[in-house]
């Protein structure tokens, strides 16, 4: 189905399913435990041997001599993966590091060997006994060293106006540097695989996102046809696009498993993963605002810096900054440095979640600069087009009402706008508050629905529940659509034996699958239509029976015993380019700073959210307080501690590498405005996975600045950063 | 002193190592000469083929209680319960998040107490009983705990749940027994079942996709019930 | 982790010998920290002596009028014992500050006292570390040392102690009870029993091969207000950057412990009197030969500004 006017009304419309805060279907799985990961198909892979990832002792050079007498000599041992005997291997395009290292290594635990043994414990030990020789060699580790050789990346700046020219004009001026750090996803389930060959055929079991991405990408490391792998994902414990791609756990079983001549499993090891596998890079962003005193932008720059391995892409954090505000005279623009720290890439709203954590601290520290109340200023900005270009309207911009009804609801009028007067107690308080911001990207995404003679319906997909709902959403949408109960409906995801789906990444997962859901269940009405000889214009489904004229037939009995299926997809013409499609928000935060240590806590926390239909509220409402969550996180105390000398991520575990707790996260309200979007796509949704991440962790940085008066323009905001500008003790 | 793998028991495992590995010499047993230490690092013993005896697996048996259920186990003494329970028994719903005591996904319940599985070793449990996720309710019969995060969304991925879903159980207990927390204001008066005390007292299950708000009203909601 | 031979212990003398019959034996107890750094190969124990099993789990009155801790009680029965709660408030609330409740419930009196440093250098084998592997060389001098040691620290090595217990019972004036193989017993008074890193920081304790930790006394209650104060970046289930054990008694008077300072819970008796003047003046004292680092200067003015926090909550 193609997509290429804007929706007008279809059966999604009833909201008799879609729409409901409805539990989640595969909630009892995992509650019970009976949901599957990638480590635990005990059945469907019997004499499964273990393997061991060992990761590179430095960060760049090349392997002197290996020893691995000692290794395969050790009981249980089976096989041992190195570059020596993997074969020739290619490298899967959305890889920048080749997954196993040597002889030259490209970064910090850069996967070098994988050992297989009978036994996990086997396995461990065994790689224990690995003896490596390493001839190291200079890296560049630091962003702020390399950042004088950065280039500008291949889109180019955006330039609009006379950014220079009007910015020395500007009667109020801001011009300010903030830095994000390196951050590590750290999902709840580290990376996992069991490979098992048949013949020539190659069977992953993994934790994987993007099914047809891994599928790719894995033959084309191993140089094999696509079609002769087969990857099966139906749950991931966590992603936040450190899943997005092939990674050393699946290609090393793969490669251990050709060895060994059975199935292995690999899990990668916690202390491995946050060197071993991607991060999100750390920012340099520096933001310049000019504008007259009525709170008017009349200039806006915004410059970021990042670094990743060489080919590797930039983290593109100012882009939001061509979007989010008014302003007739712009400069934005990424650049990229060269460093040898393990692979940069996406990480939960790239770009913006950084981005934003500069602009809408920026946009705080101007209207303070404006003596304006920084919701106001934010409003006096809005724009209902693409600044860059006045004839490309927003599908839909509903920021200033998200502002506005956010600024009621929290008590925004409460605020003292002077900084650092509000006590209680210990505790110095103070309100903050940041726009929201996420493009919504459109890709084209398949499903195949069948209908059986039970009237039960059956979805198929490769589209992944990384915990974002997708199987019940899916489930509500075919419910709709067929016009049958939840109770009707089957859904099955992550296999790659089935339709090519958006896939969970870049908040696009929701609106774009259940989109190419739609599409093939709309085909199914047709072909319901057809045997039962009726013009599918005519026909209603509705309580698991079609309606045609004055005929009701069960659509059990019009499946018949053969059943009936079909396959189709949605696919995007330019109502992208026609029109700026984002989603919108906007997060208020109440923080505590105590007074004598700086220790800071977040107290409240809400976001109003204008993202298009919201399928299941009740799902939707836990993405966006996820990412509150990770947004706290962000803010005050994520960060992967760089050793410079060595290009060594230090705090490489769940100890040393913080992420928030539960006492770290209070009551969260999130609130969705009513809205569709029909340009968006026949769903008239939109994503609000990241939406809740970009802009928090400014709002939270806000708070602190109401409550102490002291801006700390480094994240994380962490004690030592401003404990010697707390007010003296008494 | 009795050796609760006996001696017998670690010769076998012994021999079951080595024939496993052919390449291997058999030799009687012998642990590394190395200086006994405590409150001093022990630096390990060189990897030579001469050691090769004391890298082969020593088994021993153990037989506790999961769920209910008598469970006699022969394992390798490294094997932790965390992995005698997803490995050996396929009770996968116990999950590995770190292995090593810094998440909480591995949470079960042993005599009555939340630990972490990850961080004990299968064998130090002889005797024991242990409740795991699947212990406490299945799919169609839900314990109050599993229902109320089905009703609160009290998950996402999923992958931390059953740790947390056990964590919440035990925590309640604990309340009731009046252990006091970090938050407790009156150490010497009886603790209260508040979302602060709920709050603390899970900090120990970390959720990367951030449902704690949703995790902590489920709680309060099967809380509110039991009172 | 290496593979060892596993038995259980019936006495602590028994247990004592055992562990120096065997070379490279090691006593399990609760066994948090133990297999956390024998998976990392940082522990390599060839035998386990696993010594829950000995009677050592209860806390009991002394004659003096202090308490005797078993050095099997778990961390959430000595921060619940209503003893400690009562009279030793800030040993219960370091207790409850530490780790996470799963932890705690398995956690023990002796194991706590024993748990080795958190740096993360130590925690990478890749990385020279003289207490891992002596003579290797410290990689955290020089490098991101943001929770490391301000004092006390040597050229070799620059890691804190991590245990929040251990702090309290510096401030208490704990004394450490052993057995030793030969079934010999001492006391070993807590300002001893951790040592500073000097040129041997893989000799973190007094205590000698095979010798057994048996309980931990407290000497009679000294009344005062009891204040635990952990500073951290996150809320809870963190190390901590500062933390202040104090007890304060009505004229001022009192008794200061510090961590996440030193290679041990940090006191310094002689600065205690500048307590009625306030925490600048304790701290010039207890600080006094501090050498942080670019990263961890903070913890000076952290220390005197969590203690006169600590002095103004205790003030009340």
């Amino acid at each position: 189905m193609k997509f290429d006017t804007p929706a007008t009304t279809n059966p999604i419309d009833q909201l008799k399913v879609v729409g409901k805060p409805t539990d989640r279907i595969d909630g009892p799985l995992k509650t019970t435990g009976k949901a599957t990961y990638a480590y635990e198909w005990h059945d469907v892979a019997p004499n499964v041997a273990y393997g061991w990832v060992i990761g590179s002792g430095i960060a760049k050079g090349r392997i002197a001599s290996m020893d691995l007498e000692a290794a395969r000599k050790a009981p249980g041992v089976v096989a041992i993966v190195t570059a020596e005997n993997a074969g020739s291997l290619d490298k899967g395009k959305r890889n920048t590091a080749t997954l196993l290292g040597g002889p030259e290594i490209e970064h910090y635990q850069q996967a070098v060997a994988l050992v297989v043994a009978e036994t996990f414990e086997q396995a461990r030990t065994a790689a224990g006994l690995v003896r490596i020789d390493y001839t190291p060699a200079d890296g560049a580790y630091d962003l702020a060293a390399a950042k004088d050789k950065a280039e500008k990346t291949k889109d180019g700046d955006s330039v609009v106006g006379d950014f220079a020219g009007a910015f020395a004009a500007a009667p109020v001026k801001l011009d300010e540097t903030y830095t994000t750090p390196d951050e590590s996803h750290a999902m709840m389930e580290p990376h996992a695989t069991i490979a098992a060959w048949e013949g020539d055929r190659l069977t992953v079991w993994t934790s994987n996102q993007m099914i047809d991405w891994m599928v790719t990408d894995l033959s084309a490391t191993l140089k094999m046809p696509k079609d002769k792998v087969r990857v099966i994902s139906p749950f991931i414990g966590g992603g936040f696009g450190g899943k997005l791609f092939l990674r050393a756990d699946a290609l090393l079983a793969a490669l251990g498993a050709r060895e060994a001549g059975r199935p292995v499993k690999v899990g990668l090891s916690r202390p491995l993963m946050m060197n071993n596998t991607t991060h999100r890079p750390a920012t340099i962003q520096r933001v310049r605002i000019g504008a007259t005193p009525d709170g008017t932008i009349t200039a806006i720059a915004h410059e970021g810096w990042s670094g990743n391995l060489p080919g590797g892409s930039e983290e593109t954090a100012t882009d939001q900054t061509r979007l989010l505000y008014a302003g007739a005279n712009r400069l934005i623009g990424n650049r990229i440095a060269t460093l040898d720290l393990p692979e940069g890439n996406a990480m939960r709203a790239p770009g913006e979640a950084s981005g934003m954590m500069a602009l809408e601290v920026a946009m705080d520290e101007m209207a303070e600069k404006l003596g304006m109340d920084p919701v106001e200023f934010r409003i006096r900005n809005d724009t209902q087009t693409d600044p860059a270009d006045p004839n490309r309207p927003f599908s839909q911009r509903q920021l200033v009402q998200c502002l506005r009804l956010g600024a009621e609801r929290f008590g925004w009028a409460k605020r003292n706008p002077q900084p650092g007067q509000v006590r209680d107690g210990r505790w110095l308080v103070g309100l903050g508050v940041a726009s929201a911001f996420r493009n919504n990207l459109l890709t084209k995404s398949a499903a195949r629905v069948r209908l059986d003679q039970r009237g039960i319906v059956t979805v198929e997909t490769d589209m992944t529940d990384i915990g974002t709902g997708s199987y019940t959403i899916i489930a509500q949408t075919a419910a709709e659509m067929m016009g049958v109960g939840l109770d009707k409906v089957a859904v099955r995801l992550g296999d790659s034996s089935f339709p090519v789906s958006a896939g969970s990444g870049g908040q696009w997962g929701a609106n774009n699958a259940t989109a190419g859901v739609y599409a093939a269940c709309v085909k199914l009405r047709e072909a319901v239509a057809q045997k039962l000889g009726v013009n599918s214009a005519d026909a209603r489904f509705e309580d698991g029976q079609v309606i045609a004229g004055n005929r009701k037939v069960p659509l059990a009995e019009a499946a018949g015993a053969d059943g009936l299926s079909a396959e189709d997809g949605i696919e995007y013409g330019d109502l992208d380019k026609k029109y700026q499609q984002s989603t919108f928000g906007a997060h208020y935060v109440e923080a505590a700073v105590d007074a004598a240590t700086g220790e800071i806590r977040v107290r409240r926390m809400l976001a109003v959210c204008a993202a298009g239909r919201i399928l299941n509220p009740k799902s939707a409402r836990s993405q966006v307080i996820g990412a509150m969550t990770m947004g706290v996180g962000a803010a005050l105390m994520e960060e992967l501690a760089l050793d410079k000398r060595t290009g060594f991520f230090v705090n490489h575990d769940l100890a040393g590498y913080e992420v928030p707790v539960h006492a770290d996260i209070p009551h969260q309200e999130v609130i969705f405005l009513d809205e569709t979007d029909p340009i968006s796509s026949p769903m008239k949704a939109k994503g609000v996975g990241e939406l809740g991440l970009c802009g928090v962790g400014a709002a939270v940085a806000n708070a602190v600045h109401n409550a102490t008066g002291l801006r700390v323009r480094e994240y994380p905001i962490t004690l030592d950063k401003f404990l010697d500008r707390l007010p003296a003790m008494g | 002193m009795r050796y609760s793998g006996d001696l017998d028991m670690t010769r076998r495992g012994l021999l079951l190592g080595t024939a496993a590995t052919a390449a291997l010499t058999a030799a009687p047993f012998r642990a590394p000469a190395r200086a006994a230490t405590v409150g001093e690092t022990a630096m390990p013993p060189p990897a030579t083929g001469t050691d090769a005896p004391s890298l082969s697996p020593v088994l021993s048996k153990v037989t506790f209680t999961v769920n209910g259920q008598r469970r006699d186990l022969e394992l390798d003494t490294r094997t932790t319960l965390l992995d005698a329970l997803r490995e050996h028994l396929h009770l996968t719903g116990t999950k590995k998040g770190c292995d090593h005591g810094q998440c909480g996904a591995c949470t079960v319940i042993v005599d009555g107490q939340r630990i972490n599985s990850c961080l004990t070793l299968a064998v130090m449990h002889e005797g024991g009983s242990v409740t795991t996720i699947e212990g406490l309710g299945l799919p169609g019969k839900l314990h109050p705990m599993q229902a109320a995060f089905v009703e609160h969304d009290g998950y996402q991925c999923g992958y931390c749940t059953p740790g947390q879903i056990c964590s919440a159980v035990a925590m309640l207990d604990e309340i009731k027994a009046g252990v006091p927390s970090h938050v407790t204001a009156d150490l010497n008066a009886a603790p209260q079942a508040t979302v602060d005390e709920y709050r603390e007292r899970m900090s120990g299950n970390i959720c990367r996709c951030g449902a704690y708000s949703n995790i902590v009203d489920a709680i309060s909601n099967v809380a509110r019930r039991e009172a | 982790m290496r593979p060892f031979t596993y038995e259980r212990a019936d006495s602590p003398a028994a247990a004592a010998a055992a562990v120096e019959r065997r070379p490279g034996a090691k006593f399990i107890a609760g066994g948090t920290n133990l297999l956390d750094l024998m998976k990392l190969e940082i522990e390599t124990p060839a035998h386990l002596i696993d010594v829950n099993g000995l009677k050592l789990d209860t806390v009991e009155a002394t004659p003096d009028g202090g308490l005797r801790i078993g050095a099997l009680v778990r961390n959430t029965a000595l921060a619940a014992d209503q003893r400690v709660r009562r009279d030793y408030g800030v040993l219960s609330r370091a207790l409850l500050a530490g780790a996470s409740g799963q932890l705690r419930n398995k956690a023990t009196t002796a194991g706590n006292l024993l748990q080795r440093t958190r740096c993360p250098y130590f925690y990478d084998t890749n990385q020279p570390c003289n207490k891992r592997q002596p003579g290797s060389g410290c990689a955290a001098i020089g490098g991101y040392s943001r929770p490391l040691a301000v004092v006390g620290s040597s050229d070799a090595c620059i890691a804190t102690h991590p245990s929040d217990m251990a702090v309290a019972m510096r401030a208490l004036d704990a004394t450490v009870e052993t057995v030793r193989a030969d079934g010999t017993t001492r006391k070993i008074p807590i300002a001893e029993f951790h040592r500073l890193p000097g040129d041997t920081p893989h000799i973190e304790t007094a205590l000698v091969p095979g010798e057994l930790i048996t309980a931990v006394t407290l000497p009679k209650p000294v009344g005062g207000t009891h204040v635990y104060r952990k500073v951290r970046d996150r809320a809870s289930y963190a190390f901590a950057l500062v933390s202040v054990a104090a007890v304060v008694q009505r004229d001022g008077s009192g008794r200061v412990a510090v961590g996440g300072v030193a290679h041990k819970p940090w006191r310094v008796e002689a600065a205690e009197g500048e307590m009625p003047r306030g925490a600048k003046a304790v701290t010039s004292g207890l600080l006094a030969d501090a050498k942080p680092t670019h990263d961890n200067a903070f913890k000076l003015t952290l220390v005197e500004r969590t203690l006169a926090s600590v002095l103004a909550e205790a003030k009340g």
